[in-house]
């Protein structure tokens, strides 16, 4: 088993109890979405300020797997192996 | 503290919600912003069985909209866990933004409709925890031919009649659609409403309707504020005629009505949709006590120069005697009147733009009584400390993300 590691924003740290980072376990190498799915399984206020009802990637929500934004990968389908960082970074946006 | 004898004042706007209590709707206490940086699209103030909940639409630019509500004048407020509002799988639908939520009959507790973009129409019987998507309107034919106004597609209006049977509901754009059945299903109910803007100016849908609201004592007749066009109907929809003579101007958004008094309602023109201001940038309400057939300005405690837009649902009234009327701008300045329209007073300035208010004679309840705007001050402090340290830490510049959406 592998474990993996997903790292959240300060904003949204109180919708998890404060923690600043939700761990998964899983055998080999799992996507994003996936990882998703397992970190926020008991958090669905968390999975809904990520992704709408469609399981899309909100437009202003990014997420970089060891410093790359999965957008310029495959997206939600983006592997990920263990030890890689997942980071959840809110993108620069309003006025 | 909030009594039995205070008025609520919800302003929703651009960048968060404010709550403003007062014993005598001249003198308001301001509270807020809660939601900090979160638009506040729609407010519903249900009163019902003698408790006040407060129900919010809330968008986050970044994470989505949501339903929250406070059953104590705003000192906590929760969210369902599962969403309050949410497109069944089958639709392949995402909720974008909340447009209207509207407590139904006092006959009715715990019914309250919503209306949304993309264009639905929701209701929910649990006191607006929950909603259900209304298929009729979902699954209508037309749906794929309605389009959207400036501000999105979304179904904003929602009148219900006192049987609960006959629902009117209007889009922009599309225009009004009845339902004589409860909301099973539905029919347009345009005739007589311009669409100048298409190529058939008289369709049997597509309208750009803005607001329709209903008379308070004549059955089957409602009001409409479209886009260029202020109308009534005697019918329940079957026929429109214009009721525009009198006013400055038939562009605007707001169509208010006296909760009883039959025809009476208010309307706040703009001069055109080319030019988005109040008529000769002198900001005013217009009254009718004759279903339209003749129109007052009211203008004191307005000022001679405005510039902004109030939008559709930026206006509304209480239930009290005599009637209390408010409304807020684009440009972050709210007015109330305790006199039905006649004089105005401002409750609040320098806002962020105002896109909701709703008011009602508060009904205080243990858990709002005692103290509750000191209470969501110190909730919004907290939850603003929260943002400004995340922004602090996690904040990216464009130029480090070249590719990442950054509107303006």
């Amino acid at each position: 088993m592998a474990d993996f590691t997903v790292l959240l924003p300060g904003v949204l740290q109180p919708l998890v109890g404060g923690q600043s980072y939700l761990t998964a376990s899983a055998d080999g190498a799992v996507t994003v979405g996936q990882l998703l799915d397992s970190v926020t399984g008991e958090y669905p206020v968390l999975a809904r300020r990520l992704r709408d009802e469609t399981g899309a990637l909100r437009r202003f929500v990014n997420i970089y797997v060891n410093g790359d934004e999965v957008r310029r990968l495959k997206g939600l389908d983006t592997e990920v192996a263990a030890g890689q960082e997942v980071l959840i970074i809110q993108s620069v946006a309003g006025g | 503290m909030a009594t039995p004898e205070s008025y609520l004042l919800a302003i929703g706007t651009k960048k968060g919600l404010w709550l403003a209590t007062s014993t005598d709707r001249k003198e308001w206490s301001l509270s807020g912003p809660h939601f900090l940086m979160s638009e506040i699209p729609s407010i519903g103030i249900d009163t019902r069985d003698g408790k006040t909940r407060i129900m919010v639409g809330v968008r986050s630019e970044h994470w989505g909209p949501t339903v929250v509500h406070s059953d104590d004048l705003g000192a906590t407020w929760t969210e369902p866990e599962q969403g309050a509002i949410k497109f069944p799988e089958d639709t392949d639908a995402a909720l974008e933004r909340i447009w209207q939520i509207h407590p139904d009959a006092d006959s009715r507790p715990g019914v309250v409709w919503a209306g949304c973009e993309p264009i639905s129409l929701w209701k929910s019987t649990d006191g607006g925890q929950h909603f259900e998507l209304n298929r009729g309107l979902w699954d209508h034919p037309h749906r794929s031919e309605w389009g959207a106004g400036y501000g999105g597609a979304a179904a904003h209006s929602i009148v219900v009649d006192p049987s609960g049977e006959k629902v009117h509901v209007a889009m922009s754009t599309g225009g009004v659609y009845r339902s004589l059945d409860g909301g099973a299903s539905w029919e347009p109910r345009n005739k007589g409403i311009s669409a100048y803007f298409m190529p058939d100016p008289n369709p049997e849908f597509g309208q750009c309707v803005h607001k329709i609201a209903a008379d308070a004592a004549v059955d089957g007749r409602l009001y409409a504020q479209n886009h260029h066009g202020v109308y009534r109907t005697d019918d329940d929809g079957e026929n429109w005629n214009s009721i525009a003579e009198g006013l400055p101007a038939d562009f605007g958004f707001v169509m208010l009505t006296h909760p009883r008094r039959e025809g009476t309602a208010w309307v706040i023109p703009l001069k055109a949709d080319g030019e988005r201001i109040p008529p000769d940038s002198k900001l005013s309400v217009h009254r009718t006590h004759d279903a339209g057939n003749t129109w007052t300005e009211l203008h004191a405690g307005l000022p001679d120069h405005e510039y902004n837009a109030v939008l559709r649902d930026a206006a509304s009234v209480d239930t009290a005697e005599p009637v209390g009327v408010y409304f807020g701008t684009r440009g972050g300045t709210v007015y109330a009147s305790d006199d039905e329209g006649v004089t105005f007073t401002e409750v609040a300035a320098h806002l962020p733009d105002v896109l909701s208010v709703r008011a009602a004679v508060v009904v205080g309840n243990p858990a709002g009584a005692e103290a509750p705007l000191a209470a969501a001050e110190a909730t919004v402090l907290a939850e603003a400390a929260v943002i400004v340290d995340a922004a602090a830490e996690t904040a990216v510049s464009p130029e480090d993300q070249p590719d990442a959406p950054v509107p303006g």
